[in-house]
């Protein structure tokens, strides 16, 4: 009943995502969202290692995308608390106008 | 025909779905009236007494006042999220009780599917785990999309707490976990084959060896945890009705309320099926197997049920409240009876005990709403974070140096 | 057509139709729920590809704490509708037409890779249990130097985290 899906949809699929994280990553201007398509690459990149880990019958993939995950949960937490400190300091979460090293 | 003995899976699976949704339906409703009850009861009142014999139909009369009440959506809500919130937390709510076994998995139907679990999964606590952690979005979205200052707070307050607690809930499990050495729920009550014995067995030959013994902590720290993860007094924070209104659902009206409502319910529902499983022992019974006259405990405390109705009936009710509660002394006579019949009353047992326990965690809850106040905010996170969190982390380091030990002096 | 090929197109097509969500919403909290959705239906393909420990903790960690945390300072920041900018005629009509083809010429060139070839087998094959057993015999033993590196790293990101928000005296 369930079988035979080729690896290469994955890898595609894999592709597709992380393009369109790019994507989000450049036309985005809210900090936060530009926050979100990192992880949205992440992801994407997640699913490639998945997959590869299941082509080659092996666990370390499923190893790595384990540290992906924590290095996304350590970054998130930085990341957002520089966020708040931004919004805090300059009322606005545009990129665009975050264009001064120093108030 | 074909098609049944074609998928026995998705057949029995449909059927278990459909009964369980409708125990676990009927199962919301009366809590409420439980708790209602139970909270009058403690404060000196009567509770509800007026619709039906003892309040008994006020649940379905509530349910009737929610269907029919006008829906009202604030002019400057998000439309789409405003709606989804009470669907994904009540529909996450009822998701997680397909998971918990309900019986030991040794009674079968004929097409040799378990009766007592909807789904066995070997990582059925962490899949109990993802299933819960996103229940904050519906109180979370809830909160934001109402578009009002209170339900907002109530909103933000939910998430933070929620994402504080759930790191302790977690780490108070995984204790019971490393005994178990399994993340299988059926497993983690009736032990693996060849591993550990799971709940099963007793210390002295009477008591029986539950999780709740050697990881006292740990359940202290998952109830405590748990209080918090379902919202509720002295944790209720993000409705904190004196400070907030409602909270997160000051906005919400007619049946959307009620699925707010219903949601909190399933998740108490669920955290006491998942602290009686990892704590309590599950659909084990607390005696000895070879106390035969155990089987027909079910039976004659439904008939000693029946007894009291009938007396309360000639003795208390007049009118139409007497012919509701004969009604109600008829069934748990009837039932009582079918349950002394023996076979029933051997395959009963491990719903029975299950029932029971999260009974009287349930009551334990109630009982926690009508005597702590609530906390305050800042109070809240730092026992959270400051004591809840470094107690459950140093059982789950003593536990594992315990578990250790015996192997590292073997060398 | 079986059910392993129903189900993986169904959740590609969730997947990208999130993140193509997530690109066009205007207001963050849709993002962030486009984003969910995106992670949910990839949780659905780790399951397919026969990694359900992984697919859990993708929902508990990714969905059910950061996606989370991205909500809580939405919420508390009150960010509202994004501002669009102009783009200048070079990236519009240059830059989007080739991104395009930077996307077709990986995918055609992973659907084309020796390893792409391999044909997976559904969840049904792997057992489970000794999936998550091995799993955490290789995070403990083989990959512990790793394991514990990430350890200080959140403990750094901890405290990070504290500085930043601590209120100056």
């Amino acid at each position: 009943m369930m079988s035979a899906v080729p690896i290469s949809y994955y890898l595609v699929l894999s592709a597709i995502l992380f393009g369109l994280g790019v994507v989000a990553f450049v036309f985005k201007r809210n900090i936060i969202t530009i926050f979100m398509s990192i992880e949205l690459m992440l992801n994407a990149v997640n699913l490639a290692f998945v997959a590869f880990a299941r082509a080659h019958g092996q666990l370390d993939g499923l190893v790595f995308v384990f540290f992906v995950i924590v290095v996304a949960a350590a970054e998130a937490a930085v990341g957002l608390a520089i966020v708040i400190m931004l919004a805090q300091n300059r009322q606005s979460l545009n990129v665009e106008r975050i264009n001064l090293l120093k108030l | 025909m074909g098609f049944i003995s074609q998928h026995p899976v998705l057949v029995a699976a449909v059927v278990k779905i459909a009964v369980l949704l409708f125990i676990v339906m009927t199962a919301l409703a009366y809590l409420t009236w439980l708790e209602r009850k139970v909270i009058a009861h403690i404060q000196s009142r009567w509770g509800p007494y007026n619709v039906g014999a003892h309040g008994l139909l006020q649940p379905l009369a509530d349910g009737l006042k929610f269907l029919f009440k006008e829906d009202v959506t604030p002019p400057t809500a998000d439309r789409f999220i405003y709606t989804l919130a009470p669907f994904l937390a009540l529909s996450l709510g009822l998701t997680t009780i397909a998971l918990i076994p309900f019986g030991p998995p040794s009674v079968l139907f004929p097409n040799g599917q378990q009766i007592f679990s909807v789904v066995d999964l070997n990582i059925g606590l962490l899949f109990l785990f993802a299933i819960t952690s996103m229940g904050v979005y519906g109180v979370a979205l809830a909160g934001w999309s109402s578009n009002s200052k209170y339900a907002l707070l109530g909103g933000l307050r939910s998430s933070a707490q929620m994402i504080s607690y759930e790191v302790s809930l977690t780490i108070s499990v995984v204790g019971v976990v490393l005994l178990a050495g399994t993340l299988n729920f059926n497993e983690l009550i009736g032990g693996i084959p060849h591993g550990s014995t799971g709940q099963t067995g007793y210390w002295l030959h009477f008591i029986p060896k539950w999780n709740v013994i050697p990881q006292f902590v740990g359940f202290l720290c998952y109830l405590t945890a748990a209080i918090a993860e379902t919202n509720r007094v002295p944790f209720d924070l993000p409705e904190a009705e004196t400070e907030l209104v409602a909270g997160f659902h000051t906005e919400y009206s007619a049946f959307k309320f009620a699925m707010f409502f219903m949601a909190e319910y399933a998740n108490m529902i669920t955290v006491s099926c998942l602290a009686t499983i990892l704590f309590l022992g599950g659909w084990l019974s607390p005696f000895p197997a070879s106390w035969t006259w155990q089987n027909y405990l079910p039976g004659a405390g439904l008939l000693l049920l029946a007894v009291y109705c009938a007396w309360n009936t000639v003795s208390e009710m007049r009118g139409i409240a007497r012919l509701q509660l004969g009604v109600v002394t008829l069934l748990a006579g009837g039932g009582g009876l079918i349950c002394l019949y023996p076979p029933i009353a051997a395959g009963i047992q491990g719903p029975f005990w299950f029932t029971a326990k999260i009974l009287a965690i349930l009551f334990f809850y109630i009982w926690m709403r009508a005597t702590l106040p609530r906390f305050r905010y800042d109070q809240l996170m730092s026992f959270g974070w400051k004591l809840l969190l470094p107690v459950s982390l140093a059982n789950l380091v003593i536990t594992a140096f315990v578990i250790v030990w015996p192997l590292l002096r073997k060398g | 057509m079986n059910v392993a090929i129903i189900m993986f197109f169904a959740c590609a097509l969730l997947a990208v139709a999130g993140a193509v969500l997530l690109i066009l919403a205007r207001e963050p909290i849709h993002s962030a729920l486009a984003l969910v959705l995106v992670m949910m239906a990839l949780a659905v393909l780790y399951l397919l590809l026969g990694a359900p420990f992984i697919a859990a903790v993708q929902i508990i960690v990714y969905a059910g704490a950061i996606m989370v945390l991205f909500v809580f300072v939405i919420m508390l920041l009150n960010a509202g509708v994004e501002e669009r900018t102009d783009f200048s005629k070079i990236a519009k009509f240059g830059g989007v037409p080739l991104g395009f083809l930077l996307l077709l010429e990986i995918a055609h060139w992973l659907y084309h890779s020796p390893v792409g070839t391999a044909i997976a087998n559904g969840a049904g094959s792997s057992n489970e249990a000794a999936d998550t057993a091995q799993l955490s015999e290789m995070l403990f033993r083989q990959y512990l130097f790793p394991f514990e590196a990430t350890s200080i790293l959140i403990l750094i990101a901890i405290l990070g985290a504290l500085v930043l928000a601590r209120k100056e005296q």
